[in-house]
């Protein structure tokens, strides 16, 4: 065994990787609830693919035939039912994971020095991953899949001069048919899932060349002991796979509480709109994306007015644009001297406790009619999730910190 | 912390207000059972002399609901398959979709998945909402789905129902069904027909339901958690 250890090491450095990722990384010592998330978002990509490959099988990207091939997989296909809800549950709980996993830099700082780049690559895998579940959302061929494809390619229309140019490019047609079919479809099953599985890979390999942020926000490469190691570190392997594994066991418990019990979640994960095949005459009484996406299509619908020349649909997309755009710059906007919420005074806590509620808020919106109260509401709610990053600079550095202690507690 | 909690607590309320607000018709409750398997039975049998004459489950395969339902192909071949040659055959409409279009101006909808594109409470009140309308090109009307092309098929079993409407803030509303002429069955009789048939196309949805709540208690150990306690339980008494 040693020896075929040794003949690898000498061709490939299995040794080293395993050491330096696993064995010998050291994490801090305080990691809590919020430090699951990482891992779980890679479980999810894992079973994404994995169950995504089992579906390409049976799933057949034609408009004639895609709607009953996925009732072929429900009912047909051995187990194809579980494959099918397996995926179609777990886009949801990777976005669940994902906005955990975002929320948990918020709450740490750990988009901060030196972490900006790991934070602007795990921004670039959640862009990825928007269109990896809007592409994938169409291809089942309900009529919500149908229509909300048709919506929001359109909102490229808005663009002047390239616009109407521009969402016929994306579709391959005047309207949404076959030809987006098949090019959502080679989009969603080889394109994205190589990015996105590029990405986390980048994404973990700039993470531990400047080691793990935690709860208290301390650096813990500053204290170090006689042989070099972080004081406050623990490797990686085997306390936090150990650890890890614990999260992944409750995760899978509520995963297939969802998948056996209730897959459709009252329409929240499974669309009623979406059992009917898609029809090019028949719009659905309320075109609505799945929950994931209805914080930014609330924002989409918000602005109803038009200002500076520029009509009221433009400004919704230039919001709703914008509102994904400003997460990449959260590093730069944010100037408090600590990065840990513990540390932190009044103003960030009330603003993150805000925008938290705004995003909630906004989500629910976009599934209801984008009128009356709810309009009002909802442009309230856009405000004041702007309002969190464009005067971020303002209150982190006017707000109280508390002394940040020099190990972590 | 608790500051924090507080300041959530009352930005939710928005939320509340916004969440509270109906939707048209009311439907009725109906008691969904797939362990009810004598239910179902007679839920597949109006299913196919019936609603198969012009509506398709055409994702359905006839044995394959016939070993779902304790149901032998032979049965299966001599009772149910009126409309295809082979037990393996998908479960077609017996009118063909051209004639249908010219017939009635839709063709009338894939019923495969009705129960998952509507409700199982959509359905049971639509099939007891049928009422005579003069004006209508069928004669017949439904509160559930106004205008629908479809006339009452089961008029014979339910009888005719006239629809008493009220005003209310300027909205016509339906205050209550009267009986005009009994059908082949009383009320009760025929609501439980109904349910059977709405509790038959929950199952043709989504067959996998069936199975899938019993393999989902023991994927979550819930079964298993059942029996250590009790087995603790034993060993302290």
């Amino acid at each position: 065994m040693q020896k075929l250890l040794t003949w690898i090491d000498d061709r490939f450095p299995l040794t080293k990787v395993w050491e330096e990722h696993l064995s010998k990384y050291y994490a801090p010592k305080n990691f809590n609830f919020w430090y699951y998330f990482g891992s779980l978002a890679l479980l999810m990509l894992v079973m994404q693919i994995v169950t995504g490959i089992f579906l390409t099988m049976h799933y057949k990207p034609d408009t004639g035939l895609a709607f009953a091939s996925v009732e072929y997989i429900m009912r047909d296909v051995d187990w194809g039912w579980l494959i099918r809800y397996m995926h179609s549950v777990g886009a949801s709980f990777f976005f669940i994971v994902v906005y955990m996993h975002m929320f948990r830099g918020l709450l740490y700082g750990s988009y901060r020095n030196p972490r900006e780049l790991v934070w602007l690559l795990g921004m670039v895998i959640f862009v990825a991953l928007m269109a990896e579940a809007f592409m994938g959302y169409l291809l089942p061929w309900g009529n919500m899949s149908y229509w909300g494809a048709q919506v929001i390619i359109s909102l490229f229309d808005a663009i002047p001069v390239i616009g109407q140019g521009l969402s016929e490019w994306i579709r391959g047609d005047f309207v949404v048919s076959d030809a987006t079919l098949n090019r959502f479809f080679a989009f969603h099953v080889i394109a994205v899932p190589l990015i996105l599985a590029a990405l986390a890979f980048v994404h973990i390999v700039a993470l531990h060349k400047v080691g793990s942020n935690n709860p208290d926000g301390v650096e813990i490469k500053k204290k170090k002991n006689a042989n070099g190691l972080p004081l406050d570190g623990i490797p990686f392997h085997p306390y936090y796979t150990v650890k890890d594994i614990v999260g992944v066991t409750v995760f899978l418990m509520l995963f297939s509480a969802v998948i056996f019990f209730s897959p459709e979640l009252g329409g929240w994960f499974l669309e009623h709109d979406n059992f009917t095949p898609a029809n090019i005459l028949q719009t659905p009484p309320e075109i609505v994306p799945l929950w994931y996406f209805t914080p930014f299509y609330s924002i989409l619908r918000a602005n109803t007015f038009a200002f500076f020349g520029i009509q009221a649909k433009l400004w919704g997309v230039i919001f709703m644009g914008l509102s994904i755009m400003l997460l990449f710059f959260l590093p730069w906007l944010d100037r408090s001297p600590v990065k840990s919420i513990r540390y932190r005074g009044w103003m960030y806590k009330s603003a993150l406790a805000i925008f938290v509620m705004a995003f909630l808020v906004l989500g629910y919106l976009g599934t209801r009619p984008a009128a009356g109260p709810n309009l009002i509401i909802a442009q309230i709610c856009t405000v004041l999730y702007f309002a969190f990053f464009f005067l971020m600079p303002w209150y982190t550095k006017r707000d109280k910190t508390k002394p940040v202690p020099e190990r972590v507690t | 912390m608790k500051k924090l909690l507080l300041l959530l607590v009352v930005m939710g309320l928005p939320i509340a207000a916004a969440a509270s607000g109906g939707e048209g018709v009311k439907l009725d409750a109906v008691k969904i059972d797939l362990n009810d398997q004598a239910s179902l039975q007679r839920g597949a049998r109006i299913f196919v002399n019936y609603c198969l004459s012009c509506h398709s489950a055409s994702f359905m395969r006839y044995n394959r609901m016939g070993h779902d339902l304790g149901i032998s192909d032979e049965l299966v071949k001599e009772n149910l398959l009126f409309a295809a040659d082979k037990v393996g055959d998908l479960m077609k409409a017996v009118m063909p979709k051209e004639d249908a279009k010219l017939w009635f101006g839709v063709a009338p909808p894939d019923l495969s998945l009705e129960a998952r594109a509507r409700t199982p409470e959509w359905i049971y009140t639509y099939l007891r909402s049928f009422y005579r309308d003069d004006k209508s090109p069928s004669g017949w009307n439904n509160t559930v789905f106004p205008h629908v092309a479809m006339p009452h098929v089961l008029f014979e079993w339910q009888g005719d129902q006239r629809a008493v409407f009220k005003t209310e803030h300027g909205m016509q509303e339906l205050e209550k069904f009267e009986l005009e002429r009994p059908g082949t069955m009383t009320p009760e009789k025929y609501n439980e027909a109904m349910r059977d048939l709405t509790n038959f196309m929950v199952y043709l949805a989504e067959p996998a339901k069936l199975v899938r709540y019993k393999i989902g208690v023991y994927v979550s150990g819930y079964d298993n958690a059942q029996r250590r306690i009790r087995d603790d339980h034993a060993r302290s008494a």
